[in-house]
């Protein structure tokens, strides 16, 4: 493929030295796996539009999921470490970092913070080693930016629930054997753990996607779904419990797509350094070329500190989900413009998958979308600093 | 089985070298650091030797304190304690020296077996491990690309050139340096990680140890391969420049 030299990072700001022994060795952990299991075989799958299913267990057997997580298996990392895998997995691509998102943060998270002790016993070792596999069903096909109207009800019936509606766009729905399905119950909307085979629930895939080609989406049927009562989240009521996942899962989001500027990023700067034009000097040799490279490495140096911080904060316990918006809709334009912008180095071979910038862009449009849009994390920004809310 | 590790740090391979003022050495305070390559396959062939047969895999390593990072790899990665001789300037003491450092410390660990990679990426004598060997009074194998254990002790497969090897039976203790490629490297896992930061790291010093540095070899100047490139152009017709490029190619250049 590409004759790259070993990706050494990007670290423009000697960030490196922020970061202490722990943080250096998950983030080396992340990046070998990355570049040894992952980009061997992304292409391809990308191309054929499926999940890399090999790496399901091995990042299990890593402790990539729920890796911020403590107790049951989980790995208990701190929120910085959790960041640093994050953007080493999406380095690789927005795929396996969603799958690992998924997995972690709004299916593992909600089951330790919601969850009854016996659903955590029951699903937490698994999901961590990834001999299971969880979804998260929240968006309908009605209900994506405003959640607050879903129409997926559950009714009591006697001792058992019964599930009615439809979600769409769940990474990992059809491969999962657990789905958090969100629904309105008499009492408010509750948290549902909804088993693979379960009467009544089926998935299917969406295709046709031009973006995130490497992941599983699919959508989710509930057709008078009977549940125990057991099968309930006992501590999730109200919409709050599934935008706090949310809030977990932007916050890896926000360092995640870091990884993929990164890679974007330094495939057009090695590549203006190589390519020749004009009296057979490298393009890097223009003077235009160097500005979007300059934009570049300062849009991209910014984006890092953000996410560094966030994470500082966030282990600290004071990251708001305010300030997780912030993170969330600056990195992901960052990084998108990045790639734009690096795919326009490379000219005509950026639209080739020889090259991973084309791949990384169309990812980015749907990471720019997912997880709260780029136009509801704007409003929440201008709530936070106006105390008034313009999503009606 | 006690296994002894000898790791060293060595500038990440890629990096961008610079020579420093005193040209000796190069800039190394800006350069990311990893571990030697050759002693990563030791390691990890300690650490399946300790799964296969039990026992205790301990690092030991000679350098400044950041080569602490490559010992929290080491342990992350599964070994069990490590030993550190904190040394910031390694430079001061030749081979001979490196080696005493490693012998004081190893002699403390009573190891059954010591393991090391066959040669460093930064100065590549090549000769640690068996100087730390003829130290230690105890016998050595070199270029090793497997280990088994057998009643008595271990059997060796070494390395040879043009595609030889040699099996050998030796008892134990003994030292052996190990042949980058030979097994499969493991990540370190997140679990592993954060586990290692409870794991024993002993601190040892050259004045503790009772070695002073009074190196016989010294390094006089480390420079950039020049890369001169010479284009001779071979006169007369067609015949004559073929032979005068065969005998080239057989007596100047030595491929033929």
């Amino acid at each position: 493929m590409r004759n790259m030299p070993t990706f050494r990072g990007v670290d423009y700001l000697h960030l490196e030295s922020l970061l202490n022994e722990q943080e250096l060795l998950v983030r080396n952990t992340a990046r070998d796996f990355v570049e040894k299991d992952v980009l061997p075989q992304i292409r391809e799958c990308y191309r054929d539009g499926r999940f890399p299913h090999d790496l399901i267990r091995k990042m299990g057997d890593l402790g990539f999921y729920g890796a911020n997580l403590e107790g049951y298996g989980c790995a208990g990392m701190s929120n910085v470490e959790y960041g640093l895998l994050m953007q080493e997995l999406e380095r690789g691509d927005s795929g396996v970092r969603s799958f690992c998102s998924v997995q972690g943060a709004l299916v593992m998270y909600p089951i330790l913070t919601y969850g009854s002790e016996e659903h955590k016993q029951r699903w937490l070792p698994a999901l961590q080693k990834g001999e299971a596999i969880g979804c998260f069903g929240l968006t309908e096909p009605g209900f994506g930016s405003n959640p607050a109207g879903m129409t997926t009800t559950a009714r009591q019936d006697g001792a058992d629930w019964i599930l009615n509606g439809e979600k769409t766009w769940i990474t990992n729905g059809t491969l999962a054997d657990v789905a958090l399905v969100w629904a309105r119950s008499p009492e408010g909307i509750r948290g549902f753990l909804v088993e693979k085979g379960t009467k009544g629930y089926s998935s299917s895939d969406i295709h046709g996607k031009m973006s995130m080609r490497a992941s599983v989406t699919s959508s989710l049927v509930l057709s008078d779904c009977r549940l125990p009562a057991s099968a309930m989240l006992p501590g999730a009521q109200g919409l709050k419990s599934p935008l706090s996942c949310l809030t977990q899962a932007r916050y890896g989001i926000g360092w995640g797509v870091v990884g993929a500027a990164m890679e974007c990023y330094e495939t057009a700067r090695h590549y203006s350094t190589v390519r020749k034009q004009f009296d057979n000097r490298p393009i890097a040799s223009h003077q235009l070329v160097q500005e979007k490279l300059a934009d570049m490495i300062t849009e991209l140096t910014k984006a890092q500190l953000l996410a560094l911080h966030c994470g500082r904060l966030k282990d600290q316990g004071k990251l708001e989900p305010a300030h997780v918006s912030m993170l969330k809709r600056n990195n992901v334009r960052a990084a998108l413009d990045i790639a734009r912008t690096s795919r326009d180095l490379l000219g005509a071979n950026g639209i080739m998958d020889e090259y991973p910038i084309m791949r990384h862009m169309c990812n980015l449009e749907t990471v720019k979308t997912y997880e709260g849009t780029d136009h509801i994390h704007t409003l929440v920004l201008g709530e936070r600093v106006t105390g008034v809310a313009a999503y009606k | 089985m006690k296994i002894l590790v000898a790791i060293k740090q060595v500038p990440s391979r890629d990096s961008q070298l610079k020579v420093s003022s005193s040209g000796r050495w190069m800039e190394d305070a800006d350069l990311s650091a990893e571990i030697n390559e050759p002693d990563a396959y030791a390691l990890e062939e300690a650490l399946q030797l300790k799964e296969k047969h039990g026992g205790e895999v301990v690092a030991l390593c000679a350098g400044p304190a950041r080569a602490s990072q490559t010992i929290r790899e080491a342990l992350a990665k599964g070994a069990d304690r490590a030993v550190h001789v904190e040394e910031e300037d390694l430079g001061r003491f030749d081979l001979l020296g490196v080696a005493q450092l490693l012998a004081k410390a190893a002699a403390e660990v009573k190891p059954d077996l010591i393991l090391t990679g066959l040669q460093s990426d930064d100065l590549g004598y090549g000769q640690t491990g068996v100087i730390l060997a003829e130290l230690l009074g105890l016998p050595h194998s070199t270029i090793i690309m497997q280990v088994e254990k057998t009643e008595a002790g271990i059997r060796v497969k070494r390395e040879l050139e043009d595609g030889w090897f040699q099996h050998m039976t030796m008892p134990l203790p003994a030292v052996l340096t190990i042949q980058s490629g030979i097994n499969k490297l493991r990540y370190a896992t997140l679990m592993g990680i954060k586990k290692a930061k409870t794991k024993e790291v002993k601190q040892l010093s050259a004045d503790g140890l009772g070695v002073t540095a009074a190196p016989k070899v010294s390094l006089e100047r480390v420079y950039m391969p020049q890369r001169a490139k010479q284009t001779t152009l071979l006169p007369g017709t067609a015949k004559e420049q073929a032979a005068k490029l065969a005998e080239i190619l057989k007596f100047e250049v030595r491929v033929l």
